[in-house]
């Protein structure tokens, strides 16, 4: 019913862009084979019949959790029988199946198989992993408790050795240590890794992982001693079926303690692990598939909002003439520009963490752990700043949507309740951004005792040689070019010198008054969250700034600094008062910076839709009425608005349950 | 029994919790009003809360529809009346999840705009629900800009009736609440068309259905617009209309007729439209914005110190999350914005008394400083107690994102408010347009309205701060807002003339200044809020503890302000890098002060349990047992098909025969 014609206002958009929209799009697949194999594996579950259903936002969170499971039942199928093997490719073909969204088998897939991969023995391989390979088993990862999340030395589950049976006993002793949140425990998995804390010979030995089964192989009912279930609706992930766990005594055999590092032999003699930065290594791997993930969902919210403000027609700019797009006017380029420009930055952000990541993984295989405390360091910071950005980004994007932002046909509410819980998995935010503050401190003491730092941190060893030159700092506010990215590099180091510094001080004052480190540490810790921030801000803008050099196209290099330059100006210009209050920059400065954001705002302008269209979503990924590829926005409300359930019946149920009833008696 | 984590923050209040709540409530006789209205709603089931995070679209629908018609039979037994002093704290306790809601707004259109037949004709009829009325304006196609809206109504003199349409599809409808399945009737907004000239934009009653069995009447197309973020309860509806006919006396015409034959006749002052929207603005800052922010800090905050994580000293027991320096500052300046707006709202409710007083003498003079503040202040206070209801929810961690924590219901309901009523830019550039409008005439020496006649007095100096106490001193915070409201005003000012005196036409030049306006605007509004707070703090009894307590509150407001926006204050070196490093220790340490405080602060909100309807946010604190039980209520905790249809088979690796 549709009408097929692109809206001419895209038309038009598209048309003036100054540059190639697909030669951006090779940039962010990392080639144009990558492009070409991607678009490949999305056509197979886009034309695959048993992929289609219903719009999701019609049904009820049971319907929406069966739907993923039956899908997800069928995505393990087809990727066997397609062949698809490579992680990249897999996770392509995942996220066109679920559209983005979580699904009931993604513990299973993304951390059961994985964990016991790195973690198990040979012989607990043979027992599990063939079966969890072909479904027989599917497992979920429980670690979070109902009490504690990130701080994991306080999680309460135990398992106490028992010589006699040579048997764990597992026991969730109060209410707070109930497992509660994992994916796919509540209804689906029929096995668990467990963390608990190792109790044998009467001595704690920290947490241990084991591998506790939870459900009857063959009537799927719970086993005795286990309670499990689903904790409830939550804001998004309706799909999922988070769950919570109980364990009264129950037992599992020796065997079932993953082994692989460290040990409790038959007679109970703890044998300890050898190095426990090895964990470091998963942890940096998915917080810097959070970066990437920051990137996406900022960027489908971008593509959204940008593609309606071009349809969009909206009051007057010039006395008589027609509606303005509302992408003219100034205050909606100024809400939704820097957001393009930030989710293009988190981008090359993401993709530097992870060639970094397999680089360093490489020199873990041959023993040399010496760079990943930086990169671990690095990443929980990134990990923050760039979640805590997007998920403010996306919000923003739906609100200059207006009121049909708030329509969950637009997309992105769902855009924002999917993303949302990233600011608090895998390590809470403004912990993380502590993390990356314990780094900077120590490295801050390092280059005060005279010791060089190396790596994004470097830049501190200036801070002792502007000690010798205390001019230094001042005579840089006079060369701040603030058309040039590389200066606004330089700037943007000075800050992030500058509130280490600052909080590094703050932090030394505090310990002199107190008697307890982890006092003075509390006492400085909104300092040190801020060091964080222009420590991760800097990092973004340098990663961003270097891309450029890589970009072979002229006219693609040249959007791409447009935006490199708003990116980097926005948030100085947002931030005004650290580079104010550091001496780098004048008022006077600062009004000019905010002048050319404005001017860039403008250039930018006739690129805006070329450069969401480069991010290459497809209808279909994009679930948005709004951010059609095609522009058709309000003809597609009305067709969607009437497969909404409330219209199912013309006369609704109510009226006679509720209404008539009343009017006969008033 | 009350956690006892819970129960020690209240024993060392250091004021009286009830003598606040009073003070909130306006007298302890409101409160105690307040507080039956409450029981009397909580103690009856149909009013219960209890399921609804379980509930479909459709139940929500209907179990809305079931509680307004229940609510009828209540107030009638209660002795409740529409304008009795219990009203305003019933829609309260129902926390708003009650359908009907824009029958009101129908009811007051018709008393508004409606001429004295219209009102006699059709007030009774709505009053005894013999009709159900909605709000008909914003259409697919356009909202705040109303002028755009493209429904049309032409004047047929032959059969005196109006015939009104919706000539295309961006034309239809959209968004208006009740409309989608309840509403009988309308008020529709169209375009005036007689004998071919347009007069612009009129409200018309339509009737959309049978009020016999409820079909649709003919020529009418209407229905719900469909899941949203929230607001599951109301049936926000579209409506087409093709040839529809209503007659001449349809017109709500208290200020404009449109007599027999087709004469326009306008009477009245237009003035008056803006009065209505002030009116809607102010009144729904304190029940749909301020309630649900107060209710996310109180959930927060109890939740904080029930929470315990990690340890702060070696040894001891792991520490309360809330005496952690980032999780305060992240739940303390919430908790002081939401007693500063609280107070904001205050003002505008007393200034919109004596401006309504003025008008019924038909004097108007106070409208556009009305209007000005009261777009300027929805914006402001929206958009906060949204970021802030977002902080509190975050601030719970994993927990906050259930829905069981009652706070993404908050959100999702909170953050519609800055969309309706006026987008909020928008609604800031209306303020931005009167600040500039001062400006010049203060600088020509011309009177100007009281609440900007500071723009007139531009004063060059520095701030004198020379310590940090010094900035726990209102008239030193003040004067910093009002010189940064000041230097962006007239800054803008200066640059919308050099831009207008360089050639560039009027309306460009607005266009290309409107993100520095926006920032203006939003300057005025601060300066206003922390200056009435601190005015405020001075009048109250310094018994019980209140005033002090609320001095800490007032520069912890102030600081937030400035802390999270140093560059403003520091951009023309009216405060110097040193006096920044001071606001930042002041404020600081005002953290830990408050800290103290925080819990008896959120109780003084007194909201109950079922209010807040929260695992995390309960009175007594048995956080974690009631989120277990709650969660084995979920219908999700029933045996799923999908087991039978899909886990099985998977499981036995049966996948081949899917």
């Amino acid at each position: 019913a549709a009408a097929m014609s692109v809206n001419a206002d895209l038309r038009r958009e598209r048309a003036a862009a100054t540059f190639q929209p697909e030669l951006l799009t090779h940039i962010l697949d990392g080639g144009p084979e990558r492009t070409r194999r991607r678009k490949e594996i999305e056509a197979l579950v886009l034309n695959d019949p048993d992929f289609q259903h219903e719009d999701l936002n019609f049904l009820s969170r049971s319907q929406r959790y069966e739907q993923a499971i039956r899908k997800s039942s069928l995505m393990v199928m087809k990727l066997r029988e397609y062949g698809i093997a490579d992680p990249e490719e897999i996770y392509w073909f995942k996220s066109f199946v679920h559209r983005g969204r979580p699904e009931p088998l993604d513990l299973h897939l993304g951390m059961f198989l994985p964990t016991l991969l790195t973690q198990a023995t040979p012989e607990q391989q043979d027992r599990f992993f063939m079966p969890a390979w072909n479904l027989e088993i599917i497992g979920t990862y429980a670690q979070t408790e109902m009490g504690h999340g990130t701080h994991l030395r306080g999680l309460e589950t135990t398992a106490t050795y028992d010589p006699s049976t040579q048997e764990f006993i597992l026991n969730s002793p109060t209410v707070t240590s109930i497992k509660w949140w994992p994916g796919g425990l509540g209804k689906t998995s029929n096995h668990a890794i467990v963390l608990a804390q190792l109790y044998t010979q009467g001595q704690c030995k920290g947490l241990h992982a084991f591998i506790v089964p939870i459900r009857q192989l063959g009537t799927h009912e719970p086993l005795p001693g286990i309670t499990v279930g689903d904790i409830g609706p939550k804001f998004g992930y309706d799909e999922m079926d988070n769950g919570y766990l109980k364990m009264d005594n129950f037992r599992i055999p020796r065997e079932n303690m993953l082994m692989k590092y460290a040990q409790v032999e038959p007679d109970g003699t703890y044998v300890k692990p050898v190095s426990d930065k090895l964990t470091y290594g998963t942890m940096v791997f998915i917080r810097s598939l959070i970066v990437g993930d920051s990137a996406r969902s900022l960027s489908r919210a971008c593509t959204i909002a940008i593609r309606y403000s071009a349809v969009r027609h909206q009051s007057e700019l010039k006395p008589g003439e027609p509606e303005p797009q509302i992408l003219d006017y100034q205050t909606q380029q100024y809400k939704l520009f820097p957001l393009l420009a930030t989710a293009y930055a988190f981008h090359f952000v993401g993709a530097y963490i992870k060639a970094t990541y397999h680089r360093i993984n490489g020199d873990i295989s041959k023993g040399d752990l010496s760079e990943l405390p930086e990169l671990h360091a690095l990443t929980a910071g990134l990990k923050a700043f760039t979640s805590w950005t997007a998920n403010a980004g996306i919000e923003e994007c739906r609100m200059a949507c207006g009121g049909h932002g708030y329509s969950r046909c637009s997309g992105i509410p769902d855009i924002y309740v999917t993303f949302t819980p990233s600011c608090t998995y895998e390590g809470e935010n403004t912990v993380m951004m502590l993390q990356t503050a314990r780094f900077l401190m120590k490295s801050y003491t390092q280059v005060t005792s005279g010791q060089q730092v190396s790596g994004m941190v470097s830049y501190l060893n200036d801070l002792s040689r502007q000690r010798i030159q205390p001019q230094h700092v001042a005579a840089r506010t006079v060369t701040v070019r603030i058309n040039d990215p590389a200066s606004l590099v330089e700037a943007y180091k000075s800050r992030a010198a500058r509130l280490v510094e600052s909080a590094a001080k703050n932090l030394q004052a505090e310990l002199t008054h107190r008697n307890s480190k982890e006092d003075a540490w509390n006492r400085t810790s909104v300092d040190l969250v801020r060091a964080s921030e222009a420590h991760c801000h800097y990092v973004v803008v340098k990663l961003f700034t270097a891309k450029l050099a890589e970009v072979g196209d002229a006219a693609v290099r040249a959007v791409l600094t447009d935006l490199c330059l708003l990116y980097a100006l926005f948030g100085i210009s947002r931030n005004a008062g650290d580079f104010l209050q550091a001496g780098i920059l004048t008022g006077a400065q600062i009004t000019q910076v905010n002048q050319h954001v404005k001017e860039l705002l403008a250039v930018i302008r006739p690129n805006a839709v070329a450069l969401v269209d480069s991010f290459d979503f497809h209808d279909v990924h994009l679930g948005s009425v709004l951010g059609r590829y095609d522009g058709n926005v309000y003809e597609n409300m009305f067709e969607w608005a009437k497969k909404s359930p409330l219209n199912k019946t013309q006369v609704h149920e109510s009226f006679h349950k509720h209404l008539k009833p009343m009017q006969a008696k008033l | 029994s009350v956690n006892p984590d819970l129960a020690g923050e209240r024993q060392t209040a250091s004021f009286s919790v009830e003598k606040l709540t009073a003070l909130l409530d306006g007298g302890a006789e409101q409160t105690r009003i307040r507080r039956a209205v409450v029981e009397a709603i909580e103690s009856d089931p149909v009013f219960s809360r209890e399921n609804q995070y379980f509930q479909t679209q459709n139940e929500r629908y209907e179990a809305a529809v079931r509680k307004a018609v229940h609510l009828q039979k209540k107030m009638h037994e209660m002795g409740w009346t529409d304008n009795g002093p219990e009203y305003k704290y019933i829609y309260r306790a129902l926390s708003g999840d009650v359908a009907f809601l824009l029958h009101r707004v129908f009811m007051r259109s018709i008393s508004v705009l409606g001429s004295d037949k219209q009102i006699a004709k059709w007030m009774p009829l709505a009053t005894q629900h013999k009709l159900i009325g909605s709000y008909a304006q914003t259409e697919l196609g356009h909202g705040t800009y109303l002028q755009g809206l493209e429904t049309t109504a032409v004047f047929d003199t032959a059969t005196q009736e109006f015939i009104l349409n919706t000539p295309k599809i961006s034309a239809m409808k959209w968004w208006p609440g009740d409309m989608g399945r309840s509403a009988t009737h309308t008020v529709a907004f169209a375009q005036l068309y007689i004998h071919g000239k347009c007069y612009g934009i009129h409200p018309f009653i339509v009737q959309i259905r049978s009020l016999q069995d409820h079909s649709l009447c003919p020529g009418i197309t209407a229905g719900d617009i469909g899941p949203k973020m929230s607001f599951e309860h109301a049936d926000n509806g579209y409506l087409l209309l093709k040839n529809v006919r209503v007659p001449r006396e349809n017109m709500l015409s208290k200020f404009c007729e449109v007599r027999p034959d087709g004469t326009y006749v306008r009477q009245g002052s237009q003035q008056i439209n803006y009065f209505t929207m002030t009116t809607v603005r102010i009144s729904l800052i304190s029940d749909e914005v301020l309630t649900p922010f107060m209710k996310a800090c109180t959930i927060a905050i109890r939740y904080s110190v029930v929470r315990r994580q990690s340890k702060l000293k070696p040894g001891e027991q792991e520490a309360k999350i809330l005496d952690y320096q980032t999780q305060q500052e992240k739940l303390l300046p919430q908790l002081a914005a939401a007693y500063a707006f609280h107070f904001t709202n205050d003002y505008l409710q007393e200034l919109f008394n004596r401006g309504y007083r003025e008008i019924q003498r038909k004097n108007f003079d106070m409208l556009p400083e009305l209007h000005a503040l009261s777009s300027g202040f929805k914006a402001m206070i929206t958009q906060h107690c949204t970021a802030g209801v977002e902080i509190c929810l975050r601030a719970c961690g994993g927990h906050g994102y259930s829905l069981l924590s009652g706070l993404p219901s908050l959100y999702t309901k909170i953050i519609a408010s800055c969309i309706y009523e006026g987008e909020n830019t928008i609604l800031l550039l209306q303020t931005a347009r009167f600040l500039i409008k001062c400006f010049m005439a203060a600088s020509a020496g011309q009177p100007v309205p009281p609440s900007v006649t500071y723009l007139a007095a531009v004063k060059h100096g520095k701030c004198p701060a020379k310590n940090k106490l010094d900035f726990l001193s209102p008239d030193i915070y003040t004067e910093a807002y009002q010189h940064v409201a000041v230097r962006l005003t007239s800054s803008t000012a200066a640059k919308l003339q050099d831009l207008i005196q360089s050639g560039v036409k009027k309306h460009d030049a607005w266009n290309q200044c409107t993100v520095q306006l926006v920032q203006a605007a939003k300057a005025h509004c601060h300066y206003i809020a922390v200056k009435n707070f601190a005015e405020t703090v001075e009048k109250l009894e310094t018994k019980a503890g209140i005033q002090k307590i609320m001095k800490h509150l007032c520069d912890l407001f102030a600081l937030h302000g400035i802390f999270s926006n140093t560059g403003a204050f520091l951009h023309d070196g009216y405060t110097s890098g040193a006096q920044m490093d001071m606001v930042t220790a002041s404020y600081l340490d005002l953290l830990a002060v408050i800290r103290k405080d925080a819990v008896p602060l959120v109780d003084a909100f007194d909201f109950t349990d079922q209010g807040l309807n929260s695992a995390l946010g309960s009175y007594d604190g048995q956080v974690y047992q009631r989120l277990y039980e709650w969660a084995q209520k979920s219908p999700t905790n029933q045996m799923s098909p999908a087991y039978e249809r899909y886990l099985k088979p998977l499981l036995h690796n049966t996948l081949s025969k899917l």
